[in-house]
């Protein structure tokens, strides 16, 4: 009798189990493919176009770059023409080199400083009461929100030759002349800090919030002085977060163009901008799709090692 | 322990956080000076604001930017939220490691990278198809879903883990169907994800200088072009005033979203 009805219900079971996978399909595709398909169409294929332009030459037509494939009717066959020679000209003009690298530079300098800066205010925040903690992180997310073109503008009312850190250190007495700031490397390293902070002090303030603090206990019991468990306890621990980071600050600081365009002086040099002086001022289209495919050759290292530690994370 | 540290810590914290407001309160005290030189202080005034609501290039760029933005965001949350689902709900399938690359990707490239691939691809759609015919607000909406899309997704799919699953699963077992468990059940509790997701793209759009550039056609310049068009020549008090305004708002509708979700997760948990 039991074995009877708990066949039916088995069967019943099965049968509405079969229908549940008639009904998820269809949806279920759809709603797979639709993102999907929107991304290959919009995010991955775009980069296929570049990298078939990197090998045109540039033209005078519409669009300004030559076929790959032409078609001559006359003789009825096709001539396939690609040319290396935007990517010879990157390695032979010293431009070019010089502009990566003295971008990877400055994305660098820069992001040590954000971790300088990032980290005594992450620590603070989680190491706060729950509400003030709450208080911090807004503000600390807040600037995040308001336009990044008029952050960085702000920077130059503050940086500038009669700007407010000007008039106020002369208006104190402590120097003369005033300090040439806007338009050097060192008003893009504060506009690349000042723009990624908040990327720096998130992942940070999610490390540290979860450190056991016991473990600060023991190494204070066991005789360590407060710099030495810092840099042997706190520093590894704070270590994923750190490292996340830097490569969110670091990544997107390699590429930027407003920062240097707006607070950087004619002699600083980034590949963002080199990209699009190509662009949009020589309108060399080939090239810039060159200088494109070597920054995302460049970029696709730490990208794939964020990617990997984020799934890591994951497992 | 904590005390001992309090003091560099504070002090350095304390550094950091005028670091970031410093400027954007400097800027918002200039934009109420009278004089025309930005940094000379010569009374209170409101005439930069008046004389920014007569100029007629600043006010279409903004209806623009506002039109272009909300149709992104709105957009970009669908699309996102299903992207989201997709990878945190819909277990194995074929092609899972390619979109999860796709939907993180976006949140790392540089803008100058992601515009001119785009632009591209366009130009290289229209040859072929015909289709867009010329560049402007459409391309622009494309362009800003495609890179908020991205954002919406991470918001949802961090929203999804750290739901108990346990609902979907009664709703599950007391044989709701997918797509009924996901409007009724799913949807209500990841909420929150998608008012700020929207809000984030929304901002993320009304920000974006560098992949409009590249993708809009003649005529069609959001409020970012302009502002940067203007900015490029030096700060003046009218970009002054428009900046305070914007910081405003989104000031506003940032607080007031925090308070919001607040509120939704006191009646929700």
């Amino acid at each position: 009798m039991s074995n009877l009805t708990s066949s039916t219900e088995n069967r019943t079971m099965l049968v509405r189990w079969l229908q549940s996978i008639k009904n998820i399909n269809w949806g279920r595709a759809l709603v797979i493919l639709v993102p999907t398909l929107w991304l290959g169409v919009f995010f991955f294929i775009p980069f296929l176009v570049v990298f078939k332009i990197s090998l045109a030459e540039t033209a005078i037509a519409i669009p300004p770059y030559s076929s790959l494939l032409e078609w001559n009717p006359d003789e009825a066959y096709a001539t396939f023409k690609i040319t290396l020679g935007n990517y010879l000209f990157l390695f032979e003009s010293r431009f070019y080199l010089d502009a990566y690298l003295s971008s990877i530079r400055i994305a660098s300098i820069s992001t040590f400083f954000a971790l300088l800066l990032g980290f005594p205010i992450a620590y603070m925040i989680a190491r706060s009461s729950a509400n003030m903690r709450n208080i911090l992180l807004a503000l600390v997310i807040l600037p995040f929100w308001t336009s990044f073109l008029l952050r960085v503008y702000a920077w130059m009312g503050f940086l500038k030759k009669n700007g407010v850190i000007n008039e106020f250190l002369m208006g104190m007495g402590i120097i003369d002349e005033p300090l040439v700031m806007l338009q050097t490397d060192f008003a893009v390293y504060i506009g690349i800090v000042y723009t990624y902070l908040p990327f720096m002090i998130l992942p940070l303030y999610t490390t540290l919030e979860k450190m056991d603090l016991t473990l600060l206990e023991a190494a204070e019991d066991l005789g360590a002085k407060p710099y030495q468990s810092f840099f042997l306890v706190t520093l590894p621990l704070a270590m994923p977060g750190i490292i996340a980071g830097c490569l969110l600050v670091f990544i997107p600081a390699v590429g930027e163009f407003v920062i240097p365009a707006l607070l950087g002086g004619s002699d600083t040099l980034m590949i963002g901008r080199v990209l699009w002086d190509e662009f949009f001022l020589n309108r060399d289209w080939p090239m810039a799709s060159a200088v494109a495919i070597l920054m995302l050759i460049v970029l696709v290292g730490p990208i794939m090692f964020m990617r990997s530690r984020n799934k890591q994370e994951e497992a | 322990m904590i005390k001992r540290q309090s003091f560099w810590l504070s002090g350095s914290a304390l550094f950091g956080f005028i670091f970031l407001y410093a400027p954007i309160i400097s800027l918002i005290i200039y934009s109420f000076n009278e004089s025309k030189l930005v940094t000379v202080w010569s009374g209170w005034s409101i005439k930069w604001y008046v004389s920014l609501f007569q100029n007629e290039q600043i006010i279409n760029a903004a209806l623009l930017s506002f039109k272009v933005a909300a149709i992104s965001a709105t957009l970009a949350v669908i699309l996102g939220t299903m992207a989201g689902f997709v990878l945190s709900r819909m277990g194995r399938f074929r092609g899972k490691t390619l979109l999860s690359g796709w939907v993180t990707a976006p949140l790392v490239m540089p803008d100058v990278i992601t515009g001119l691939s785009l632009l591209l691809l366009f130009v290289a759609m229209e040859s072929m198809f015909g289709w867009p015919a010329g560049r402007g607000e459409g391309t622009i909406i494309i362009a800003h879903t495609t890179f908020c899309l991205a954002y919406v997704a991470v918001v949802v799919q961090s929203r999804l883990a750290s739901l108990d699953e346990t609902l979907e699963e009664a709703a599950m077992d007391l044989g709701a169907k997918p797509s009924t468990l996901f409007f009724l059940i799913t949807l209500p509790l990841i909420a929150p994800a998608l008012i700020s997701g929207w809000l984030l793209s929304f901002t993320l759009s009304l920000d974006d200088l560098v992949i409009a550039s590249f993708v809009s056609g003649p005529g069609n310049s959001t409020l970012p072009m302009v502002i940067f068009s203007k900015v490029r020549l030096g700060v003046t008090p009218e970009i002054n005033a428009l900046a305070t305004l914007m910081i405003l708002v989104v000031a506003v509708a940032v607080v007031a979203a925090i308070v919001i979700m607040r509120k939704q997760n006191k009646y929700t948990s």
